[in-house]
C-alpha cells in the first residue's frame, strides 16, 4: 500500500515569543514493512539543526526558530510504501538491548489492579507469543477505547481504574503488563490509515501502539485500540519507553505567551 | 580493639615520608600553632571557599575546617595509586563505552544486565552514542583508604563530577604560604598544574566538527549551588567562561555562548550540573538551568559534554562490586586497587549475613551519599543498629553492606596538640586523549576522636596532601 502523509501540528502563542527550539522524531524508519519514497520535514522560519539516529533506531533532527514569533508550523509529509509483515518489526536497524525496555517510567508503573490481571493472564499463556496477545485483547476489553476519555499525563493505573481511555492509555497498561510479565516491552508512535472506517479521519491518523519482544520473534506490534497487529495500513514513527519518551515532537519557546496546540493529520491511499 | 595503622608512627619509630615533620611540629609552640591555625582559618575565609564537599548540604558558609598537619605519601606509594587508579579510570570508561554500545560485558555474563539497564543512572538517550574519544568520564574521582603500610581498598568511584578539587588547590597554597620552609626543606610535588591538565584535558575531547582551537566553558546550576565557589575559582584558573544555561543557546547544529561580542560557538562544556537538568527537551521538562537542544547537538557531534551525560551508571553502588571484573575483561590486568567486599542485601544470602553481623559492618544506603542514612556497626547503639535493621528488612535492595575498615590514621592538630585520627583520599583522574593524574589529592579527616566518618557534614575536615619527590 502506498500511503501519503501531510502532517501540521501549529503551536500558537498569545504573545510574541522570544525564540523557540524543536526537537523532532517525524521520520519513518526503513524497515521490511515500510519504505519511504518521499518525505520532508520543515519548520517553518525555522533553521534546521543537525540530526542523528537514537539507540531505537530513530532519526531525530534538531531545529530553531529565532523570534519573535506567535506561531511555530511543523510540517511532515510524504509517501510510505508499507507492507503486511503481520506485525513482525523486521530488517530495522537499532543497537538498543531489549532489556533496556522493562524499565517503568511513571506512565506505566503498574499497580495492584494492573499487578493482578497481568498475572491473571500470564496463567493462561501457553508461551510469550501467546501472552503477547492476550495480553492485548484483555487491555482491550478492560480499557475501552473512548475519545477524549483521559489526558496525556494519564498513567495505566489512571486509565485502568476508569475502565476507558485512548490509543495512548491502551499502549501503556500494555506495556506496563507486559513489564510486569518480565517481557520488554516499549511504545511506538505512528500513523494509522483507517480504511473507511469510523472513526474520524483527521483526529485518529495519528496513532500509538506497543511492540513487545518475543524470543525468537524480536519485536512485535500489538495494537489493543484495533485489535490485530500492525499491518499495511500502519506508518511507524518511532518507540521509547512511555509516549512521552516517544513524542514525535518536544520543543519549548521563550517567553511569556500562553501556548496552545493544533494538529492535523491527513492520511490517504494511492491505491484504492 | 583493632589496630590501626599510623601514617608517621609506625613501631615506636617515624616513617620516612614524615621524618621532617616531626621536628616542624616539636618546634611549634602551642601558641604560635593557635596562631598560625587562626591565620589559616581567616585566609581561607577571605578567599571565600566555604562550600560543602561533595554537595553535602548543610550551611553553604560554613567553613569546612582545615587541618595544617599535612598528609605525606612515598614517591613509591604513589606510583602503585597512580597506576591503580589509571588502571581504574580507564576500565571504567570502557565498561561505559561497552554499555551504551554493544553490552558485551552484559552478553558475556560477567555483570547483570538488569543491573545496567534498569539502573536509575542509566541514559536511554545516549544509547549508540560513541562521546570523543570514546570518554565518558573526564575527572574520575576515586575515594580511598588506607589499611596497612600497603593495603589500600577504594571505597567508590566518582564517575560524574567530583567536586572538592579546589579544596586539593587552596590547601597548597595557603600551607606554602603560611610555611615556605616546610616546603624548602621537603621536596614535594607540586599540584598547581591541575588547572592546566584540566583545560588541556577537556581541549582533547572536542568533537571531531570543532576544526579550530576549541571554546571551553564550564555550566553552573549558578551561585546558590553548594560548590559554586568550585566552579567559578575552575573557570578563572583555566581562563573559561563561566555560564549558566541561560546564557547558552542551540542554533543550526552547534552549541552558541551570548557575548558582548556576539554569539561565541562552544565546543566543549564541562557541565557541573546533573544529567536531569542538563536540557528540559530530552530529561525533565521542568529544568530551568539546562539548555533546550543541547542533547540533540550532543548526540549530534557538535559539541562535547565533560561528563557524559549518562556516566553515573560506572558509580553506582551495586556496580562498583564489578569494577574488578571490569579491569579483568576490559584491560586484560589484575586489578592493582582492590575493591571493599561487598554485601548486596538485595541478594537473600548477603542479607542473612548482614542482619546476623549488624554490629561489625558499615551498612550504606545504595544511592545514599555525604555519610547520611548510613550506619557505622561499631560505633553504634543498640537502639541504632534495630532501626537499621527494620529498615533493611523493609526495602533491602536499598542498602550494602560492608566490613567496618581499620581506616589509617595521620596526625592532626587538635586541642590537646597532635593526635592521630582517621582518614581517606580522593586524587583526580583526568581522562581525555591521554590519562592522567596530579600528584596529590583531597585528604578529608575525621576530626572526632575515634571517628570513622570523614564527610564534612558529618564533623569532617580537610589536609594539605604531599607526594614527595624522589
Amino acid at each position: 500500500m502506498i500511503l501519503t502523509v501531510n502532517h501540521v501540528t501549529i503551536y500558537r502563542y498569545d504573545a510574541p515569543m522570544r525564540s523557540a527550539v524543536q526537537s523532532l522524531r517525524l521520520f519513518p524508519a526503513r524497515h521490511e514493512g515500510q519504505r519511504l519514497i518521499e518525505w520532508s520535514v520543515e519548520v517553518e522560519g525555522g533553521i534546521r539543526g543537525s540530526s542523528f539516529r537514537d539507540g531505537g533506531g530513530d532519526r531525530i533532527e534538531g531545529w530553531s526558530v529565532r523570534g519573535p514569533l506567535q506561531e511555530v508550523r511543523i510540517t511532515a509529509r510524504g509517501r510510505v510504501e508499507t507492507s503486511d509483515t503481520a506485525g513482525i518489526l523486521r530488517g530495522h536497524y537499532e543497537i538498543s538491548d531489549p532489556l533496556v525496555y522493562l524499565c517503568d517510567t511513571a506512565a506505566t508503573a503498574c499497580d495492584e489492579n494492573l499487578r493482578k490481571l497481568a498475572a491473571d493472564v500470564a496463567a493462561g499463556a501457553s508461551g510469550p507469543l501467546d501472552l503477547g496477545h492476550r495480553l492485548s485483547a484483555r487491555v482491550s476489553d478492560e480499557v475501552a477505547y473512548m475519545s477524549g476519555s483521559t489526558q496525556s499525563q494519564t498513567t495505566a493505573a489512571e486509565a485502568l481504574a476508569q475502565g476507558q481511555g485512548v490509543c495512548q492509555d491502551q499502549a501503556h497498561a500494555l506495556i506496563a503488563m507486559a513489564r510486569e510479565c518480565d517481557l520488554p516491552a516499549r511504545y511506538v508512535s505512528g500513523y494509522f490509515y483507517d480504511q473507511g472506517g469510523d472513526l474520524p479521519p483527521d483526529d485518529e491518523a495519528s496513532h500509538a501502539w506497543a511492540e513487545l519482544w518475543i524470543d525468537g520473534y524480536g519485536w512485535i506490534g500489538f495494537d489493543p485500540a484495533n485489535k490485530c497487529c500492525p499491518d499495511a495500513r500502519y506508518i511507524r514513527l518511532g518507540s521509547g519507553l512511555d509516549a512521552h519518551d516517544t513524542a514525535p515532537i518536544r520543543g519549548t519557546a521563550q517567553g511569556m505567551g500562553a501556548e496552545t496546540m493544533d494538529v492535523s493529520v491527513a492520511l490517504k491511499s494511492m491505491q484504492q | 580493639m583493632t589496630e590501626h595503622f599510623n601514617e608517621m608512627y609506625c613501631g615506636g619509630a617515624v616513617r620516612e615520608p614524615y621524618a621532617r615533620l616531626e621536628n616542624w611540629t616539636n618546634a611549634m609552640p602551642a601558641e604560635l600553632r593557635q596562631m598560625k591555625q587562626a591565620e589559616a582559618e581567616a585566609l581561607f575565609r577571605r578567599i571565600g571557599i566555604t562550600f560543602a564537599v561533595y554537595g553535602e548540604g548543610g550551611d553553604p558558609d560554613r567553613l569546612i575546617p582545615f587541618d595544617m598537619f599535612p598528609r605525606v605519601f612515598t614517591q613509591k606509594e604513589w606510583r602503585k595509586l597512580e597506576a591503580g587508579i589509571k588502571q581504574r579510570a580507564r576500565a571504567l570508561n570502557a565498561f561505559l563505552l561497552d554499555v551504551y554500545g554493544k553490552g558485551e560485558i552484559i552478553k558475556s555474563g560477567r555483570i547483570p544486565a538488569r543491573l545496567v539497564y534498569q539502573n536509575a543512572a542509566f541514559e536511554r538517550a545516549v544509547m549508540g552514542f560513541t562521546p570523543s574519544c570514546g570518554v565518558f568520564s573526564h575527572i574520575v574521582g576515586v575515594d580511598l583508604v588506607r589499611t596497612g603500610r600497603d593495603d589500600f581498598y577504594v571505597l567508590e568511584d566518582n564517575c560524574r563530577t567530583p567536586s572538592g578539587v579546589s579544596y586539593m588547590l587552596e590547601n597548597r597554597e595557603i600551607m606554602m604560604r603560611m610555611f615556605p620552609k616546610l616546603f624548602r626543606e621537603n621536596r614535594i610535588e607540586p599540584v598547581d598544574g591541575y588547572a592546566e591538565a584540566l583545560r588541556r584535558t577537556l581541549a582533547s575531547v572536542a568533537p571531531a566538527k570543532c576544526d579550530r582551537d576549541p571554546t571551553l566553558a564550564i555550566l553552573t546550576p549558578g551561585h546558590f549551588n553548594s560548590a559554586y565557589y568550585e566552579h567559578s575559582f575552575l573557570a578563572d584558573l583555566m581562563g573559561v567562561e563561566l555560564v549558566e544555561g541561560p546564557d547558552l543557546f542551540v542554533e543550526n547544529g552547534f552549541v552558541w555562548m551570548r557575548t558582548t561580542e556576539g554569539p561565541q560557538k562552544v565546543d566543549v562544556i564541562y557541565r557541573r550540573i546533573d544529567d536531569a537538568f542538563l536540557d528540559p527537551l530530552c530529561f525533565r521538562p521542568d529544568s530551568m538551568l539546562g539548555v533546550p537542544g543541547l542533547m540533540d547537538v550532543y548526540r549530534s557531534g557538535g559539541v562535547s559534554i565533560c561528563s557524559a551525560p549518562g556516566a553515573g551508571v560506572a558509580d553506582d553502588k551495586a556496580v562498583y562490586t564489578f569494577v574488578p571484573e571490569m579491569v579483568r575483561f576490559y584491560l586484560g590486568e589484575e586489578p592493582i586497587l582492590q575493591n571493599v567486599p561487598t554485601w548486596q542485601c538485595s541478594k537473600p544470602d548477603d542479607l542473612k549475613y548482614v542482619l546476623a553481623n549488624l554490629p561489625e559492618l558499615v551498612v550504606k544506603e545504595v544511592h545514599g551519599s555525604g555519610g547520611y542514612g548510613m550506619l557505622v556497626g561499631p560505633k553504634a547503639t543498640k537502639e541504632q543498629i534495630e532501626v537499621f535493621r527494620l529498615k533493611i528488612q523493609e526495602q533491602p535492595e536499598n542498602y550494602i553492606a560492608q566490613p567496618t575498615l581499620a581506616l589509617s590514621t595521620t596526625p592532626t592538630f587538635v586541642e590537646e596538640g597532635v593526635a592521630p585520627r582517621h582518614v581517606d583520599l580522593r586524587p583526580y583522574c583526568l581522562v581525555g586523549q591521554d590519562v592522567q593524574l596530579v600528584p596529590g589529592g583531597l585528604t578529608r579527616v575525621a576530626l572526632t576522636e575515634g571517628s570513622l566518618v570523614v564527610n564534612s557534614s558529618q564533623g569532617g575536615g580537610v589536609k594539605d596532601t604531599w607526594i614527595l619527590a624522589e
